[in-house]
């Protein structure tokens, strides 16, 4: 039986930093590398943040702010859309919670390659620094594309920062995959070859399989990123025609010719549709076992969540052509992709189910993380169904470049991974920090953020309804929809704004309670996963002492009848209840 | 009251839900006025619309009345069942079908958009930043063939080319194809259409991506250089409809604006008559002076084209036609005469005095003096 191997992290060495910048700065701890991503990450937020605000005042109020002109709209949708899908939401998603949860629940002194870690984060951290010198004064500004880069517009005259601006996110894509890959490896090895005693695959919380699952995607779907950055700098650099058919740019014809902009763009969503999904998973992880263990009852169907998760991340693979539907491939693509889409709605939905069933005789308690957690399922339902819609070909057709897609992205991959990451920070905090966060900073903030941005997010479907196409620096008057939808745009620009500043409560909450903070305790919320078994709080380096945990049972063994505690953690031997 | 407060989570959420039930009943904003055959895609939105309305709402509310019922009670307990396979069973059947539901319809019209009917007319949309132009085959009935470069020589030190795409020629239209010659070409943002013909919509672009949408229609397509896309549909009802940009192609994408007029048989058919053919336009243009069709060169090389018309319409700059010598008013008020004095300093510093109604998106431009000097008689000339 595997339980008698005495795993290998159990008689490694470990190496214990002697330096305070080994311990908080080239730090090899898991622990305070998923701190670092998770700082950088949130702060890199705050700027899409700030640059999202701007382009909603210049949609309501486009005389408001003379000095922001069409090139600086367009390089702020383009920057807001890739900071918060890449460096913040991949980042934080995996980086963070990756790193923090993955040993700490598989029962591991840490990842298998502490090093390879540490340079993750640290190439990620140049990343970052090099997107951002796309605002370096003076050399055009950052691309101005569209989160997308569809050539031929991302290296022609028309588009702001087609020379300095696309050469920076280029690289800067190409330098997160690689920190990408090292962090990639290392959860993926861990997991599979760290974990600790009687910790099987089906005993794994689904925090871990979201995250597993995630990083098989991302390992599998980011080489087509990086093959396309590269391809595309030959193009703009060297001028070969790999995207560039002949065409005619502000007058001058190039000498680029043959090309087919159609294969960036299957490249890219052969990339950017599992993309959408590296974020969901650890999402729908995180949620899963916030939802079970605030709920205090089991996750309902444990092993078809599991199989979902896979079948999902395998699906992922054969529905990117979906985002494709009027880019003009041959039309025939539309039945086949239009139906992989909408298989895909199943195991989704049965996710949905089974979070909602778990609700179900349960007795719940309505912590502030559960409140993420719930606010997640419902704004995860509202984006999911209008995913029904544009993955159906037909109904694409109309709806496709309205704001209609930007409500549905928003609410299923913008504001859903964002909910689960701040229950997720609100349930981890105390075993990270030893100290419990403010509930009523907590509640504030989660129902400004919740109820907020459904006001954002719920109408904009509406605007789509009616016409109003996305990425449009200015509206004018148009004949086709109401003057009304200019009221609406209003309302939502200042909910954004209000919502925007109320994020300070949030990490005011982080710091605040860092110091101040209510002693937590070992496990404060009752929760059986293994990070909670640690013997100390904050876990120390190597996270475990002398003896690796041993499991015995599932994560999920809450209110089992006949235990006179309503949670029995996984280390605790079968027929035994604490 | 108390009871209220203890339940704030169940109520707010049940609320979320209602209210947004209510906000689709009464929203003033729905799908636009459909002015064209594909009224079954606006029947399969509905379809969507109502099963996952359902599903949504069921959820929602289930949620909202589980947390109400089970919440948190000291002496409470859940009850442990980690599985139930035959309830899993029946909601992946149902949802299943639900898809189905969903798809099959869609499945069905999409087959009809993407087979054009044999007896469609067709019209060429050609899209460039950040206008459009349009063209008919004329009277064989086909196009004629375009390029966007002519006399390419392709050898082991590199490749020579001239533009085929000029202000002369801004269709591309390729020398000697004799299909060509009766093609029309309406090189403004403004088409005509007959009223209850199908239609074939055939695009290319010249630059970037572009998006040929008229929302009313509800088609749409993205517009590839280097390739022919289409689509098509029937009008039904006469008008003036707007065609938008639906894909970014660069800073000034919004401004990709056009006007579809759908008119009755005759209607169309006498604007059709009143435009030209390529043959038409060649044999209208009268040979320049070598001076001015050396500037008119430096325009064309230069990209001045992309923003500054010679027919009186404004793109993105002021219209060459008529400027020489026509007095403009600046974006504080005042006036001033389009001299050459000006003109120079518009071109060598553009945004310090702008015209009324136009940003400040022009880069300035350092000409040789010799190309200025054909640059201003082509204006002068322009303006004639």
């Amino acid at each position: 039986m595997a339980t008698a191997e005495i795993p290998y992290q159990e008689t490694a060495p470990l190496h214990h930093p002697k330096t305070w910048i080994g311990k908080y700065v080239f730090s090899q701890d898991h622990k305070v590398i998923a701190v670092q991503y998770g700082i950088t990450a949130i702060a890199v937020g705050l700027v899409a943040l700030f640059l999202s605000d701007l382009m909603r005042i210049q949609i309501a109020y486009p005389e408001f702010m003379d000095w922001f002109v069409e090139d600086y709209y367009y390089q702020a949708i383009t920057m807001h859309g890739m900071i918060m899908v890449i460096y913040l939401l991949t980042a934080f998603l995996l980086g963070a919670f990756g790193n923090f949860t993955v040993p700490l629940m598989c029962g591991a002194r840490d990842m298998v390659f502490p090093f390879v870690n540490m340079l993750s984060y640290w190439v990620y951290l140049i990343s970052v620094i090099i997107l951002l010198l796309g605002y370096i004064p003076g050399l055009g500004g950052p691309t101005g594309a569209g989160w997308t880069l569809y050539p031929p517009q991302t290296i022609t005259e028309g588009t702001p920062g087609a020379d300095w601006g696309i050469m920076t996110m280029l690289a800067s894509l190409a330098v997160f995959i690689v920190a990408f890959t090292m962090g990639g490896l290392n959860y993926i090895t861990t997991i599979l070859q760290a974990r600790t005693r009687g910790m099987s695959l089906m005993r794994m919380p689904l925090t871990v399989w979201g995250i597993f699952v995630a990083t098989f995607l991302g390992l599998l779907a980011f080489p087509a990123l990086f093959v396309s950055a590269i391809m595309m700098i030959l193009d703009l650099k060297i001028g070969t025609s790999f995207f560039m058919p002949a065409i005619v740019s502000m007058g001058q014809t190039l000498a680029h010719d043959g090309g087919q902009p159609l294969l960036f763009q299957h490249l890219f969503w052969f990339f950017g549709h599992p993309e959408v999904y590296i974020v969901a998973l650890p999402a729908f992880g995180v949620v899963s076992d916030l939802i079970s263990v605030h709920a205090r009852k089991n996750i309902f169907g444990y092993r078809l969540m599991v199989w979902a998760l896979v079948f999902i991340g395998i699906l992922s693979f054969i529905v990117w052509a979906h985002h494709m539907f009027v880019a003009g491939m041959h039309p025939y693509f539309g039945f086949f992709f239009a139906t992989t889409t909408l298989i895909i709605a199943v195991p989704t939905a049965i996710k949905v189910y089974n979070w909602v069933l778990t609700l179900w005789k349960a007795n719940i308690k309505l912590t502030v993380p559960m409140l993420y957690a719930l606010s997640f399922v419902l704004t995860f339902i509202m984006g999911g169904i209008t995913g029904l819609f544009l993955g159906n070909v037909i109904i694409d057709v109309p709806l496709s470049d309205t704001y209609f897609v930007v409500a549905h992205f928003h609410m299923v991959m913008g504001v859903s991974p964002i909910l689960a990451i701040f229950g997720g920070i609100y349930h981890w905090y105390p075993k990270l920090t030893g100290r419990m966060l403010n509930d009523t900073i907590g509640k504030w903030h989660f129902w400004i953020t919740f109820l907020g941005t459904y006001i954002i997010y719920f109408p904009m479907h509406y605007l789509g309804f009616i016409g109003v196409p996305r990425r449009y620096y200015e509206n004018f008057d148009s004949s086709f929809y109401p003057a009304s939808a200019q009221l609406l745009n209003e309302v939502i620009t200042w909910t954004a704004l209000f919502v925007g500043v109320a994020q300070l409560l949030y990490i005011g909450n982080l710091v605040h309670s860092y110091f101040y903070g209510k002693p937590a305790g070992d496990n404060p919320w009752g929760a059986n996963s293994l990070e909670w078994c640690t013997p100390d709080t904050p876990p120390s380096h190597g996270n475990w002492g002398d003896k690796l945990p041993t499991v015995h049972r599932w994560a999920y063994d809450y209110s089992v009848p006949g235990s006179d505690k309503d949670f029995i953690p996984q280390t605790v031997p079968q027929g035994q209840s604490s | 009251m108390r009871k209220i407060l203890d339940h704030h989570v169940a109520i707010l959420l049940g609320i979320v839900v209602v209210g947004s039930v209510i906000f689709n009943v009464w929203s003033p904003w729905q799908f636009t006025e459909i002015a064209s055959n594909w009224e079954f895609i606006d029947f399969t939105v509905k379809v969507t619309w109502w099963i996952c309305g359902v599903a949504f709402v069921l959820l929602g509310l289930f949620m909202a009345w589980a947390i109400w019922r089970y919440k948190y009670h000291e002496s409470g307990e859940s009850h442990y069942e980690p599985e139930h396979p035959v309830l899993e069973s029946w909601l992946t059947i149902i949802t299943s079908i639900g898809v189905v539901i969903m798809l099959a319809p869609g499945l069905i019209v999409w087959d009809d958009y993407v087979q054009v009917p044999p007896d469609a007319m067709e019209v060429e949309v050609l899209g460039e930043q950040w206008t459009w132009k349009f063209r008919f085959p004329g009277e064989d009935g086909i196009f004629g063939t375009t390029s966007v470069k002519k006399n390419v020589e392709r050898g082991l030190d590199g490749t020579t080319f001239e533009p085929n795409i000029t202000s002369l020629n801004p269709f591309g239209m390729r020398d000697g194809d004799p299909h060509g010659e009766d093609d029309i070409l309406i090189a403004s943002n403004v088409l005509h259409l007959p009223l209850d013909r199908n239609i074939k919509v055939v695009m290319r672009s010249k630059d970037v991506l572009h998006n040929f949408w008229v929302p009313e229609i509800r088609a749409k397509m993205d517009m590839v250089p280097g390739m022919i896309t289409y689509f098509w549909f029937r009008p039904t009802r006469t008008g003036e409809f707007e065609i938008l940009c639906a894909e970014l192609c660069g800073r000034s994408h919004h401004n990709m604006r056009g006007t579809m007029y759908i008119d009755t048989q005759e209607d169309f058919e006498a604007w059709l008559d009143s435009q030209v053919t390529w043959a038409e336009m060649k044999a209208g243009q009268v040979p320049e002076e070598p001076i001015v069709a050396k500037g008119r060169q430096v325009a064309d090389q230069n990209g001045c084209f992309a923003c500054h018309s010679l027919d009186g319409t404004s793109v993105v700059g002021p219209t060459w036609q008529g400027l020489w010598g026509r007095e403009v008013v600046l974006d504080d008020g005042s006036t001033v005469i389009a001299d050459e004095a000006y003109i120079v300093e518009s071109i060598v510093e553009p945004n310090v005095k702008l015209v009324e109604g136009f940003g400040s998106v022009m880069t300035p431009y350092a000409f040789e003096d010799d190309e200025m000097e054909a640059l201003l008689r082509f204006l002068q000339e322009t303006a004639k």
